[in-house]
């Protein structure tokens, strides 16, 4: 009988989740249509300030893990290439995972602890002090008043932040291969050959379909979080694991389509 | 019943045998009262007997469980919602005011959203009503840099931005000193003579009862719902109810 109890509250728990997480996305695409038709709507001066927020002062921390990344992966790769004597072709990989796969997964890593938490943390400070109730008896929707904003936000950001990733994780591959003797002129060489505006726009869609995850996710968790002392934690800390699982889900998603499509 | 139906002209809110809580959890059962046009009408009782949920179904934040409850005529729906909510002023507990936002940005949000008015107009009229509470100096000031009860000045001055028909206020003395509650009262009292406006608060600071109050409605969490309406100092003279009596005795039977 327990196990039963705690089946069915487990799964009536997962159902009033979902159906929350559904009328979420439904209120969020309504609020979008309607921007689009209504721009006065649209909360101008609130997107800048969250623009703001994630993409200038998230610049330093996201190029110097591009950076690191770069340097990590010409390092990692050079054992084994080396052996065949082609570190010159650690460019080429390193453009490829850059462009394609790694820059706008480790981007979009880091977009959701530092904006996705903050988003879902602002926001669940204004639940706990009512204000989300006063916008609702004010008759202003909370999804276009602050949710619609961030999202935008983060959706922008991503490719932005994406390319200074990208460029920094080349410019710490090419000071380590300066390191093993190629030089810097051959190594950009082969960037440029191998690098198709098609990868590099692949990479900066799907950074922004990972900056629309985690702006999602992010004020989501925000808007169920707990009017108690730990609430806001707890929203905040499900913002960043919610977008990390949905950002892994769609780029394996996204990776398998790609495969299949043979593009 | 009767009663409601022939008041029905004056009366600003009524409700008809609804049931107040949420999903799962009755709290209220079976309440019926009507709040007139321009009184101070408080909800009062003891911690947790459901006036401030009560509060919450008036204005539109939770749905009733059952019975019908209409706010100027119109209940909560699909359809009413964007006219009610121009009816309707709510100052919160916290005073909710936008922390990113000056007082004056938050008296003048509503304006910008709801009215046709050029920013030089909306910005006279949020001066007015931020004086009109006594905080025209703290215009400029963020929630964060001004004290509990100027916030909740400001959030009343917010609340009246719209010109609405009904103001409510939740718990508008708590975490304030005598004084400062005191001088709350006195303006809720002038705004009252000033605009003719409907209050309903939520309070049991018995003070503030008897000093601002028309009629009050009293609900016990023991059984559920509405015990006593009236005009306090009736309520406190003449109820034969020892809950009441209690209550407005300070805990002494």
């Amino acid at each position: 009988m327990g196990f039963f109890n705690s089946l069915g509250c487990a799964t009536m728990a997962w159902l009033r989740s979902a159906h929350a997480s559904l009328a979420f996305l439904g209120e969020s695409v309504v609020c979008a249509m309607t921007a689009i038709v209504r721009p006065r709507q649209f909360r101008f001066g609130d997107f800048l300030l969250a623009f703001q927020r994630a993409t200038f002062d998230g610049l330093p921390i996201t190029t110097g893990i591009g950076f690191l990344l770069g340097v990590i992966l010409a390092f990692q790769s050079a054992a084994a290439l080396q052996q065949f004597g082609v570190e010159v072709y650690i460019s080429d990989l390193l453009t490829i995972a850059l462009f394609r796969e790694l820059g706008p997964l480790v981007t979009a890593i880091i977009l959701a602890g530092r904006s996705g938490s903050a988003f879902a943390a602002e926001i669940g400070i204004m639940k706990v002090n009512e204000e989300l109730d006063a916008l609702t008896t004010m008759g202003l929707p909370p999804v276009r008043f602050l949710v619609l904003p961030r999202v935008m936000a983060a959706i922008l950001s991503m490719p932005i932040l994406t390319i200074f990733a990208e460029l920094a994780g080349l410019i710490g591959g090419a000071i380590i291969l300066d390191v093993m003797r190629v030089p810097t002129p051959v190594f950009w060489g082969h960037v440029t050959a191998t690098a198709t505006v098609f990868m590099i726009t692949l990479g900066l869609t799907k950074g922004a379909i990972f900056g629309m995850l985690v702006g999602l996710i992010g004020c989501s968790a925000g808007m169920r979080a707990r009017q108690t002392s730990d609430g806001v934690g707890t929203a905040a800390t499900s913002a960043v694991v919610g977008s990390i699982v949905a950002i892994a889900v769609t780029d394996g998603v996204l990776a398998v389509l790609c495969y299949t499509w043979g593009i | 019943m009767g009663d409601l139906k022939a008041m029905a002209e004056e009366n600003i809110i009524e409700l008809e045998r609804v049931d107040a809580g949420y999903p799962g959890a009755v709290i209220l059962k079976d309440v019926s009262f009507a709040i007139r046009r321009g009184e101070v009408f408080i909800l009062l009782g003891g911690s947790g007997c459901g006036k401030s949920t009560i509060m919450k179904h008036m204005i539109g934040l939770n749905p009733i469980l059952a019975g019908r409850l209409t706010v100027a005529g119109m209940e909560w729906g699909r359809r009413t919602r964007a006219a009610l909510c121009r009816k309707i002023g709510v100052m919160y507990q916290s005073g909710a005011l936008f922390g990113s936002m000056t007082c004056l940005e938050n008296v003048m949000l509503p304006l910008e959203e709801f009215t046709r008015m050029k920013q030089t107009e909306r910005r006279a009229r949020a001066m007015a009503l931020l004086k009109d509470v006594e905080m025209g100096d703290a215009a400029d000031k963020l929630p964060s840099e001004i004290s509990g009860g100027m916030r909740k000045r400001a959030a009343i001055a917010r609340a009246m931005a719209l010109d609405p028909e009904v103001v409510f206020l939740d718990e508008p003395s708590a975490g304030l000193d005598p004084i400062t509650s005191s001088a709350l009262d006195d303006l809720i009292l002038r705004l009252k003579e000033e605009t003719r406006k409907t209050f309903v608060v939520v309070t049991h600071e018995l003070p503030s009862i008897f000093k601002i109050a028309d009629r009050a409605a009293m609900f016990d969490k023991a059984r559920h719902g509405l015990i006593a309406l009236g005009a306090p100092q009736e309520l406190k003279d003449g109820s034969d109810d020892p809950f009441v009596r209690k209550f407005f005795n300070r805990g002494e039977a």
